[in-house]
Parts: structure tokens; sequence; C-alpha cells
């Protein structure tokens, strides 16, 4: 397994469950002993240079969990003590919404806060690389969205992201770059609109017309690779990079009365089953 | 310093917590008092603070028994406060900070050993009217004999919490190795009178030690006297965190 990330830029791990991209996290973070081959962060060694590494390092574990009954306040500010320099724990916990949760237990936050306190506890010494493994896992959409505004923003503050995840979704909003992961291998790493591009480069176009010609007509399409149909609604697809204007052109040449039309292109997940055969959910 | 500071802020945090907990705070303060206060009512005081009877460690069965007790609840607290945390992945989120295990443990002796001091000192305040009037209790010194015999203690407890993998396998664990300990420790029966194996085993095991360095102390023996126990708990102690960190499991 081989990979680069560049400075100020989202990275993302990306691979069904089991793939190993925690392991890999986890010899990132120093806290596992890769059986061999070697690993530059901030081009020290994460098992040799530990103590080094962690005040330059921010840190977000999957399934982690603090005391009970520790207020959020408290985890902060012991977090903030543990470093040789930290920021502002309270302007830290506006910024991620928790301003009115700083008396709260942990215990009865709910997922979506304790994933940000966790993101807190992580940027509290004011890291250069920020590792958040599975960071949205279990949230619902909205506080998934909130939380990858939130990552959103330690980019912008100049820092770079290495992420673990296995939702599409998640990698194509969030991540500059990705790298999927399957048994422990790097399959491809690129962006994911040049994954997209390089593995799933056809485009699908959806016309419901009641043109009795209309199948006629579509069949003349440059680049046209294959056309379904159900009832009136036509499925065309095509590899050519113009493929969506010659449909919209053909479609105006002929004056088909169309009720509906859609594109659609491939995503993450398409890229993933042409390259692993099977889906990331399987 | 960075250390040290860390030390302080996560010990103060882990009282703050502890204080939280009603159930915690029920069980290492206000039972112990009950049973003692309980005890003092049902037996008659001399016979359980007073002077040495032939054949028995001494008088002042009743402090050494509570305060062993309490020593041995901590060391079965300790364990499953340090087993939650690692099985919660609390352990592992500190982890990746700067904090050292050493750290992580030595918060937990000194809340352990504060809670020590404030059990005995409301058990003095409850019990003091047992005690014979003319009866001559060096109180300062049995308090630095009860917080030195539970410091050593509890290393013993390092060991256990360092490699027990859950929390529902600690409890057993701790009472499986300590209270055979606490049985031969001689406050029940001379160990003169025990089987040989037994005494080796009474000889070796630390409690034994505590025993005898608090029932003298109790009696009012001079601390000289008790150089060997005082070296045997050193040496307990020692040995059980140079272990402890070597075999420390974060997960």
């Amino acid at each position: 397994m081989s990979f680069d990330v560049h400075e100020g830029e989202i990275f993302g791990l990306i691979g069904p469950n089991g793939a190993g991209k925690t392991t890999t996290m986890e010899c990132v973070e120093g806290l596992r002993k890769p059986d061999r081959g070697t690993i530059s962060v901030l081009s020290l060694d994460p098992m040799r240079d530990a103590r080094a590494l962690q005040n330059r390092v921010g840190v977000q574990l999957q399934q982690a969990q603090l005391q009970k009954r520790i207020k959020v306040w408290e985890a902060v500010d012991l977090w903030a003590s543990l470093y040789p320099r930290a920021v502002n724990g309270n302007a830290l916990l506006d910024r991620l919404g928790l301003a009115d949760k700083r008396n709260a237990w942990f215990m009865t936050l709910s997922g979506g806060q304790k994933q940000r306190l966790f993101i807190a506890l992580a940027l509290i010494h004011d890291p250069e690389v920020v590792l958040l493994d599975e960071l949205t896992t279990g949230l619902d959409p909205q506080a998934r969205r909130a939380i990858w505004e939130m990552v959103r923003g330690i980019r912008e503050r100049g820092k770079t992201v290495l992420l673990t995840t296995h939702l599409m979704e998640e990698a194509e909003r969030l991540c500059d770059r990705v790298a999927i992961i399957e048994r422990g291998r790097v399959i491809d790493v690129g962006t994911p609109s040049d994954l997209v591009r390089r593995h799933c480069p056809e485009q699908t176009v959806s016309v419901s017309t009641g043109d009795p010609d209309a199948r006629a007509r579509f069949d003349t399409i440059r680049g046209l690779e294959s056309v379904a149909h159900e009832g009136t609604t036509f499925t065309l697809r095509g590899r050519s990079d113009d493929f969506v204007t010659d449909v919209i052109h053909c479609i105006s040449e002929h004056r088909i009365r169309v009720s509906e039309f859609r594109t659609g292109t491939a995503n993450l997940e398409d890229v993933f089953l042409t390259l692993t055969g099977h889906s990331i959910r399987d | 310093m960075l250390a040290l500071r860390s030390l302080v802020k996560l010990t103060w945090l882990e009282i703050k917590i502890f204080a939280r907990e009603p159930l915690g705070l029920v069980g290492s303060i206000v039972i112990p008092l009950v049973v003692f206060v309980g005890v003092s009512k049902l037996v008659p005081p001399a016979a359980v603070m007073g002077p040495p009877r032939r054949g028995w460690p001494g008088g002042g069965f009743l402090p050494v028994l509570t305060t062993v007790l309490i020593a041995l609840s901590a060391v079965g607290s300790l364990i499953t406060i340090i087993s939650i945390y690692r099985e919660g992945g609390i352990l592992k989120r500190l982890r990746a900070t700067p904090l050292r295990p050493a750290t992580i443990l030595a918060t937990h002796v000194i809340v352990k050993l504060l809670l020590t001091a404030l059990t005995m000192v409301l058990m003095f305040l409850a019990g003091r009217r047992y005690v014979p009037p003319d009866a001559q209790v060096p109180y300062l010194s049995f308090g630095v004999a009860v917080l030195f015999a539970t410091w050593a203690i509890l290393s013993i407890g390092f060991v256990i919490a360092s490699v027990v993998p859950t929390a529902r396998f600690a409890q057993p664990v701790a009472t499986f190795v300590l209270y055979p300990m606490f049985i031969v420790s001689g406050l029940f029966f001379p160990i003169a009178t025990l089987p040989a194996g037994l005494q080796m085993l009474a000889k070796a095991s630390p409690v034994t030690y505590a025993v005898s360095l608090l029932s003298g102390i109790w009696k009012g023996d001079p601390w000289s006297v008790h150089l060997v126990d005082v070296f045997a708990l050193a040496l307990t102690f020692v040995v059980c965190t140079a272990v402890s960190s070597r075999v420390f499991r974060w997960e």
C-alpha cells in the first residue's frame, strides 16, 4: 500500500469495512506497528518520533469514548493541559457549535455532539495534520453535513486532513483526493471526478417521450452505446465527451416532444463496482 | 512540568467525576463507615480496639481489619476503573495524546489515597467514643501507615489492572489474588499456627507486612521496629510498578 497526502488537502482512504482503512490510520497515528514498509508524517516516523508528532498531529479515533460524567469544557481543558501550546477552548467549542453544551456530561451528548467534541479535542493543540477515522459513521444526514462543513473549515485554516470513510457520498463531497482501498491494497488514487472519468466514462440520459419514432432517432446519436426503454422512458448510455449535447441536438433536430429529461453521471460507488466487481456495501 | 500540570489537572478531574457518581461514594465511604460503627456497637470495644490479646497479632483488630478492607476495596475499584477505561476506549483515546500510562495510574492512586484518608478520618470520628479513654492511639502515625500500606497494596492492583481484558473479569481476578493474601495475613490466625505452605504464602504476601505494620503502629510501636515491613511494602511498590509499566495494555 502506498500513497502520498499533499499539504493543505483533504485526502480520503475509502473502501468497505474490513478493507484496512483503520489499520492504516492507526499505523499513521503511531498506535500500531506496521509489519513492514515505511511511513513518514511531516518527515517523522510515527512509531519512533511519537512524542514529537503528537504535538503536531490531531487525532480522532473510531469508537473512542470519554469518562461518562466528564463535562465538555473539562475535557477540552484537560486536553489543552496535555500539550505545550493550545488554542482557546471556548472559541473552539463556539466554532464547533458546542458552546451551549459546555457544562453537559459526555454521556448526555448526542452522537453528533460527541463527534464534534472529539474534533475539538483533535484540534485543541492547533495541529498541522488532522487524522479523522470514520468520522460520521452512525450519524444522521443532518449531523453528517454539519461535520463535513467543519472538516472543510479545518482545510480552510491551512491544515492537512487525512480521513477514512466507507461512505462514497462523503468521499465525493469532502475529499480533494481519495485512495480506494480493498483488502489492504490501494487500487487507485485520484480526485473523485478523475476516478469517475477514468473508470466510468459512461454518461446516462433518461428521456420520456410518446414519439413513436424516438427509438429510431436515438439510434443515430454518435457515441451511443445502448438504449433501454421502459414504457415511454428511454435510458441512453454513451461514452463520448459531448454525449449529452448530442442527445439534446437529436431531440431538437427531430422535434421530439419530451415530458422528462434527466442526465446521470457515474459516482465513486460505480467506480468501486467497476474496479472490484462488487458493491462497497457487499 | 507539563507532566505535572497534566497530573494535577487529571487528578482533580477524576475526583470531580468520582463525586458525581453516587454509587461510588456510597461504596467507598458510606458502607465502610456503617460497617465500622455497626461492628463497634455489637462487639465490646475493648475486645477489638483495646490492648493485645495472647496469640493475636495485637489489639486494634477492628481498625486494622477495616483499613485493610478499605485498601483492598481501593485495589478492586482501581482495577475496575482502569479496565472500564480500557474497554470503553478511553485509554486508547488518551494514548493518542502525550499522556503516559504512569500518569494515568498515578492519578488513580492519588484519588484512591485521598479517598482512603477521607474514609479513615470519618471512621475515627465516628468510632472515637468506642475507644477507651485511657487508650493512647497514635492517630497520625497510624494514618501515615495506612496510606503507605494502601499505596503498596494498590501497586499490586496496577499489575492486575494493566492486563485484565474486561471490567467484568477485573473484580474476580482482584478477589482471587488479594483475598487469600488477606486471610493468611495474620489478622485472623497467627501465622505460626498455619500449615507450612500457607506460612510461605503469608511471608511472600505484602498484605502480611501491611497488617503487621498497622497493628504495630496502632499498639504504639515506633516505626523503627517495623523497618522490615516498610521495606517489604516499598519493594512491592517498586517491583509492581516496574512490571505494570512493561505489561500495560492500552486496548
